[in-house]
């Protein structure tokens, strides 16, 4: 549909820059900051010592015992991003973006949520920076993920409530974009997965990478050896690109991505971009070219997923080329498999994962007693579930009151 | 040459900016957009914008987005647009400037939509979110099908940049006044004049001006250095107020009273 193309920034045909002109020198002026950081050791080193000392890194690479046995005994192991500072994968990358924040000279940061784990780490490293904190939030996921909300007001940040659109995610990303627009010259748009105009994609992923580096290097420390298969949710796709990303060139080991299947395969029940007949196809939104859910006019579809952070009708664009490439797989769980993979994990390992994570959690339930009797999986624990025991409460029946 | 540059030939010589009123299509309903664009025209307008609704408007304001939302709800899309356009252009010889966020046109099919949109009388098309690096098939579409391309420049483009835009662009070139999204502002920014003597270094074509222009003081001030005056959320929220039958009507009445602002006097 668009031409493939080597320019930076290109996955493929995916990818690329497409924003209204005023956001174009912004853009530039971020790509030629990351550059400049990449180069300088100073940045690295601060970085890596944030990473360590305040986040929490290396996170475990955690053996789940009972689950690889109620699972045939293929070893499954867990990669432990839960355990991170604030409870998500996210603050690895908010932390890169606000070093260059620093470095830009921008005093103001803008950021969207959708779970509100995004919003939580960027409020949390504007604290810790000194920085004022605006985050946009849709109406419907502030309901949903209230307690993010109040940690992020407890944290100084002011979340702003998205009333337009589907009220979600998306609609944030909006807000946050017309926000930009107007005050690009002192605020820097800390965005929070691998989406959004060049350079977003490519350098919120390698703010990830550490994720895939540590775990292939705890994994071949554990078994000796690669695993068959990493299994990562996706949203817009960063704790998936962060796992995936160092095992690229490990072309034995199986990548899979797992969307949101909500509550069906029909435009408007789900976030799975990538299910055959679910109505997504390559387009443009939110500055960048990739599978989008959308009618054939080109107007963006509405989505659900009981997890807001994977409730987006777009997806990063590198995953698009690893789907297009066949180098990864995409499959979608349900709404009510990533529940019930929520509860397997509480019950059988003392872990409540986010309802994001739960989603790899259930295709790994799925798909490892299929796999070769001595065959070893990573499923990526990209956050916790605290922020989600209000959905969990009600949907489980956990409340006093639902147990008499 | 082509319409665009007939429009600001005939402006220029007349002593006064070319008026360039944006409506959304399908807001309030198809037909009446027929009325107030053949009204606008009527009124004084030299092209008309017509705004294609869309579901993710990053580069509009409140009173836009709430526009496009009322045309989405009626089912209204680009094809409803191009047929629009038709219809205007069977009754006048206005200016018409498609104007889109990309992805509809993309799913249009960038070659068919050059093709229809030439078809249906349309003389340049501008897709707010797409710049010229990214634009080499669409730009090869619309040059084939002798549909003019119309890029933005903002305050932010440096000099380099608003030379490549002078040079995708064709018919005009239209420069948005100020960091920020389509909405009516009280002053026209202090920049904007600075940053069409900047682009007027890079292209020799007409420069339009827009965003945030709502009264003919506005008009009046802009007209004395660019070529052209956009005003958007203005007139759609002029119309928006007004019933339904009176919209055209409204719509017309605002417009008078910028078209004699913007003679140069
Ligand atoms: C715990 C957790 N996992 C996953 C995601 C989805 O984002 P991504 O696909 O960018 O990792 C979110 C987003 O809010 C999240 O909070």
């Amino acid at each position: 549909m668009s031409p493939a193309s080597t320019r930076p920034g290109r996955f493929g045909p995916y990818g690329g820059r497409y924003v209204p002109e005023t956001l174009v020198h912004p853009l530039e002026e971020l790509a030629a900051a990351y550059r400049e950081a990449k180069a300088d050791p100073s940045f690295g080193i601060e970085l890596e010592k944030l990473l360590r000392d305040y986040a929490g890194r290396p996170t475990p690479l955690t053996f789940a015992p009972r689950l690889s046995a109620a699972l045939g005994g293929r070893k499954v192991y867990l990669k432990r991003e839960d355990l991170l500072h604030t409870g998500a994968h996210k603050i690895n990358n908010c932390l890169g973006q606000v070093l260059l924040a620093q470095r830009m000279g921008k005093r103001r940061i803008i950021a969207e949520t959708g779970a509100g784990q995004h919003g939580v780490a960027t409020a949390t490293v504007c604290a810790r920076f000194g920085l004022e904190c605006v985050v946009y939030m849709g109406a419907e996921d502030m309901e949903r993920q209230a307690l993010n909300v109040a940690r992020m007001r407890l944290l100084g940040a002011e979340v702003r409530a998205v009333a337009s659109g589907s009220r979600t995610l998306k609609d944030a990303i909006n807000e946050a974009m017309r926000d930009w627009v107007a005050h690009c010259g002192d605020t820097h748009y800390l965005l929070g997965s691998v989406l959004g105009a060049d350079p977003y994609p490519t350098m919120v992923r390698d703010f990830h990478a550490c994720i895939g580096r540590e775990a292939r290097a705890q994994y071949l420390q554990a078994e000796g050896r690669l695993p068959e298969a990493l299994i990562a949710c996706v949203g817009g796709g960063s704790n998936a690109m962060g796992l995936f990303y160092a095992f690229l060139p490990d072309k034995q080991v199986k990548l899979i991505g797992v969307e949101a299947g909500g509550k069906g395969n029909e435009l408007g029940l789900h976030a799975a971009r990538f299910a055959p007949g679910g109505g997504g196809s390559p387009g443009v939104l939110q500055g960048t070219f990739s599978y989008v859910l959308q009618d054939a006019a080109g107007q963006i579809a509405l989505t659900h997923s009981i997890s807001a952070g994977l409730d987006y009708p777009s997806i990063g664009p590198e995953h698009a080329q690893l789907h297009d490439e066949g180098r990864a797989e995409y499959v979608a769980a349900s709404d009510a498999e990533a529940l019930a993979a929520c509860q397997t994990l509480a019950r059988l390992e003392g872990i409540i994962p986010a309802l994001e994570s739960a989603h790899a959690v259930a295709e790994a339930c799925r798909r490892v007693p299929r796999m070769a009797a001595d065959a070893g999986v990573i499923i990526n624990i990209s956050g916790r579930g605290d922020k989600d025991m209000g959905i969990l409460a009600r949907e489980l029946k956990l409340a006093d009151g639902d147990r008499g | 040459m082509s319409r665009f540059a007939d429009i600001f030939a005939t402006a220029r010589r007349e002593h006064r900016a070319a008026l360039i009123p944006y409506l959304t299509v399908g807001d309030p309903s198809l037909a009446a957009s027929l009325e107030i664009a053949l009204a606008l025209a009527e009124a004084g307008a030299d092209i008309l914008e017509l705004g294609v609704p869309f579901s993710d408007p990053v580069a509009d304001g409140p009173v836009i987005q709430a526009a496009s939302q009322r045309a989405l709800a009626q089912g209204v899309r680009l094809a409803d647009a191009l047929e629009l356009a038709r219809q205007v252009r069977q009754r006048s010889p206005v200016g018409l400037l498609l104007f889109s966020y990309y992805n509809p046109i993309l799913q249009y099919g960038l070659e068919r939509f050059a093709r229809d949109a030439v078809a249906a009388g349309c003389d340049g098309v501008l897709a707010v979110d797409l710049i010229p690096e990214e634009a080499g098939a669409y730009r090869a579409a619309a040059e084939a099908a002798g549909l003019d391309t119309v890029f933005l420049a903002a305050p932010t483009s440096p000099d380099e940049r608003l030379a490549a835009i002078g040079a995708a662009s064709r018919g005009f070139v239209y420069t948005v006044s100020r960091l920020g999204v389509t909405g009516a502002r009280a002053t026209v920014a202090p920049g904007a004049k600075e940053l069409v003597e900047r682009l007027r270094r890079q292209t020799r074509l007409p420069i339009a001006l827009g965003f945030g222009i709502s009264q003919p003081v506005q008009a009046r001030a802009v007209a004395a250095f660019a070529d052209g005056v956009v005003v958007g959320t203005a007139l759609v929220e002029a119309i928006a107020r007004a019933p339904e039958a009176g919209a055209a009507a409204a719509g017309a009445a605002f417009l008078r009273g910028l078209r004699a602002a913007c003679e140069m006097g």
